[in-house]
């Protein structure tokens, strides 16, 4: 070939004008720092004013309390990372819990079928969900709000057209129960504490979302779907089948903690879960995912739940009006979206040099 | 930069075998017509150039053989066999490689992703399987500094890069993925005269290398530093099909300049 055409001599063999970023810029230019500190600061300032907080059974019950709403943000912050948002990801719990009691229990069928069956049909919502977004166009906003709507109406009223009340009969004593039961809401002891199962889902979820985000193709595919979605098509990225996948993981989550909330009251409430799609959006801010996607990571988001259960249960074990709960969470938003773009901004400024 | 185009080049290369055979292709735009009835063949180890104005078209003509947009009149032929890409992915597959002047990188991630983003490098099979990110940091870093281009991290976010080494980026990328056709949409449009040399070197090396290089600008003395068949366009039709041996620099100029209407304006002028 060309033997004249050599490597031209403009190219320097040694950086030299490489620099190494200081220890707090490459800090600060992570997701889930801010985050992490504010994480810290709460914490510390709970166990000041709340000496019931200072057990390790407290501890194991506020881990508890944010795997119920840290096990579907995993999903949503991805989903959020690949610039999409899903708001009927909290009905979509209740509805997952509803079709597994009804359909078992109005036929007598075994209740790991009714599990599957729901399983498959909140995939087909999340499928929905999706495929409507990338067909048409409209924002995952208006689609998913929609969907909010349909669910929210159907699971009240196809359980009153079903059972005649708005919850569900009860169903520990159904062929299936024990296997399902110890799946998604056991608990044990170590030691003193009860460690209920869901936090060790949580923790699998959280870590399994990290490989993906980082360590897979499918991963940077995300990343690049909610940064740049024209870009990333252009250089071969499925777009339309990411997002799909990622709608399709929320219902999955979805799907999951509805199995645990059946099975550990055996009966449900059909108006539940609504509101919930906010909490786990706020997760995934609070962790440090940008609302406008492409940017965001798994361990953020799980400190992002953790905080939301932290503080849920320690007002309470502080002996305030639990009622404040909400208006915190509103301030911890308002605070981490201008921690985030404050972020955003410093890790993409031109570096020194 | 040699080394790299000639390892990856396909070792099935012909010279003057026809790779991109377009026969009549129009485009149209709901109601806006794009392109009517284009002719033009990408031959193995020649750079064709098509040169024409802002909105000439000469974008829409390679978004389609790209498979960023299908073409809505006429054939097009890969490799012998008529296709319509529905997808840049189908495009990629051919070992087709595209520069595109409007769509280059995702800003927010770093350097060395959006170099092997949509041809990521795993180990193992199957969706779940490993990124080799060492090896991608690596070769990332390596092609970039044939280009010249020094980044300092490769970790950093592209959005912090300047546009000149962004496009350097993207061009670096085509280069490394290109096996049969590269396609460089205005790739000096936004880049100093040095870069612009390392560009057009870039191009040259490519042909060298057996490939089919469609190169596009609207600066015919690029053109004609590496062309071997030139295409003008205006209004989304081709003006000007000329093989090297039958057009001259000026008659380039000429023509992009405006061609007659110039010779007439500068009579006007005159006066
Ligand atoms: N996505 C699009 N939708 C509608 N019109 C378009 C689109 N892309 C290009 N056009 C129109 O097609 C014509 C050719 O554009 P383009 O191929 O980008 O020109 P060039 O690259 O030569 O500057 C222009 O009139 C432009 O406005
Ligand atoms: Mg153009």
């Amino acid at each position: 070939m060309s033997q004249t055409t050599k490597t031209p001599p403009s190219a320097p063999a040694e950086a030299s004008n490489r620099v190494t970023l200081g220890w707090s810029n490459r800090l600060l230019a992570r997701p889930e720092v801010g985050a992490l500190v504010a994480a810290i600061v709460i914490f510390v300032f709970f166990l000041i004013v709340a000496p019931a907080f200072r057990s390790p059974a407290s501890f194991f019950t506020v881990l508890y309390q944010s795997s119920t709403i840290g096990i579907v943000a995993v999903a949503v912050g991805m989903l959020m990372i690949g610039g999409e948002f899903d708001l009927s990801a909290g009905v979509i719990v209740t509805t997952a819990g509803l079709v597994n009691a009804m359909f078992c229990y109005q036929l007598g069928i075994n209740l790991i079928v009714g599990a599957v069956l729901s399983l498959v049909f909140c995939l087909a919502i999340g499928f929905l969900n999706g495929y409507l977004v990338v067909r048409t166009g409209i924002p995952s906003f208006l689609i998913t709000l929609g969907t909010f709507f349909v669910l929210q109406g159907a699971n009240l009223g196809v359980t009153k057209l079903v059972t005649g009340s708005v919850s569900t009969p009860n169903i520990n004593q159904m062929d299936g129960y024990k296997t399902l039961d110890a799946i998604f809401a056991s608990s044990f002891k170590v030691g003193s504490v009860t460690v209920e199962i869901t936090v060790l889902w949580w923790f699998l979820f959280v870590a399994l979302s990290a490989f993906i985000l980082q360590r897979t193709r499918i991963g940077n595919w995300i990343y690049a779907v909610g940064g740049n979605a024209d870009s990333a098509r252009a250089v071969g990225v499925p777009v339309k089948a990411v997002k799909i996948g990622l709608f399709m993981s929320v219902s999955f989550l979805g799907w999951f903690v509805g199995m645990h909330t059946l099975y550990k009251f055996d009966t449900l409430q059909a108006g539940n879960g609504i509101g919930n799609e906010f909490l786990y959006i706020i997760a995934a801010v609070v962790g440090g995912t940008l609302l406008t996607g492409g940017y965001g990571n798994a361990i953020g988001v799980a400190i992002g739940a953790f905080i939301f259960g932290m503080t849920s249960l320690c007002i309470v074990y502080a002996g305030w009006d639990p009622n404040w709960f909400r208006a915190f969470l509103g301030v911890m938003l308002l605070l981490a979206v201008m921690v985030n773009l404050y972020v955003k901004k410093l890790s993409t400024a031109r570096k020194v040099g | 930069m040699t080394d790299t185009l000639s390892e990856h080049a396909d070792p099935e290369l012909h010279s003057g075998e026809p790779l991109i055979e377009m026969k009549d292709v129009g485009k149209t735009y709901g109601a806006i017509r794009a392109l009517k009835g284009i002719n033009l063949t990408v031959r193995a180890g020649e750079v064709t150039c098509v040169l024409g104005d802002n909105g000439a078209g000469k974008s829409t003509l390679i978004k389609i053989m790209a498979g960023l947009h299908p073409h809505n009149e006429g054939t097009m032929k890969v490799d012998g066999k008529e296709v319509s890409f529905s997808s840049p992915r189908e495009s990629l597959d051919h070992g087709i490689a595209t520069v595109y002047q409007d769509l280059a990188v995702v800003s927010l991630m770093e350097v060395w992703r959006n170099f092997f983003l949509g041809s990521e490098l795993t180990s193992g099979r199957g969706p779940f399987a490993t990124l080799r990110i060492a090896d991608m940091k690596r070769i990332a870093d390596e092609e970039l500094r044939k280009m010249g281009v020094v980044v300092k991290d490769i970790n950093q976010p592209i959005g912090t890069l300047s546009g000149g080494q962004r496009q350097c980026v993207a061009i670096a990328r085509a280069v490394y993925f290109g096996a049969r056709v590269l396609i460089l949409d205005e790739p000096t449009a936004a880049l100093g005269v040095k870069q612009s040399g390392v560009v057009l070197k870039y191009t040259a090396a490519a042909r060298d290398a057996g490939l089919g290089v469609v190169f596009i600008t609207h600066n015919p003395h690029h053109a004609y530093l590496v062309g071997n068949h030139f295409v003008i366009l205006k209004l989304g039709q081709a003006v000007l099909d000329k093989k090297r041996a039958d057009v001259g620099l000026d008659e380039l100029t000429r023509q992009m300049a405006g061609g007659d209407e110039l010779t007439e304006l500068s009579h006007e002028l005159q006066k």
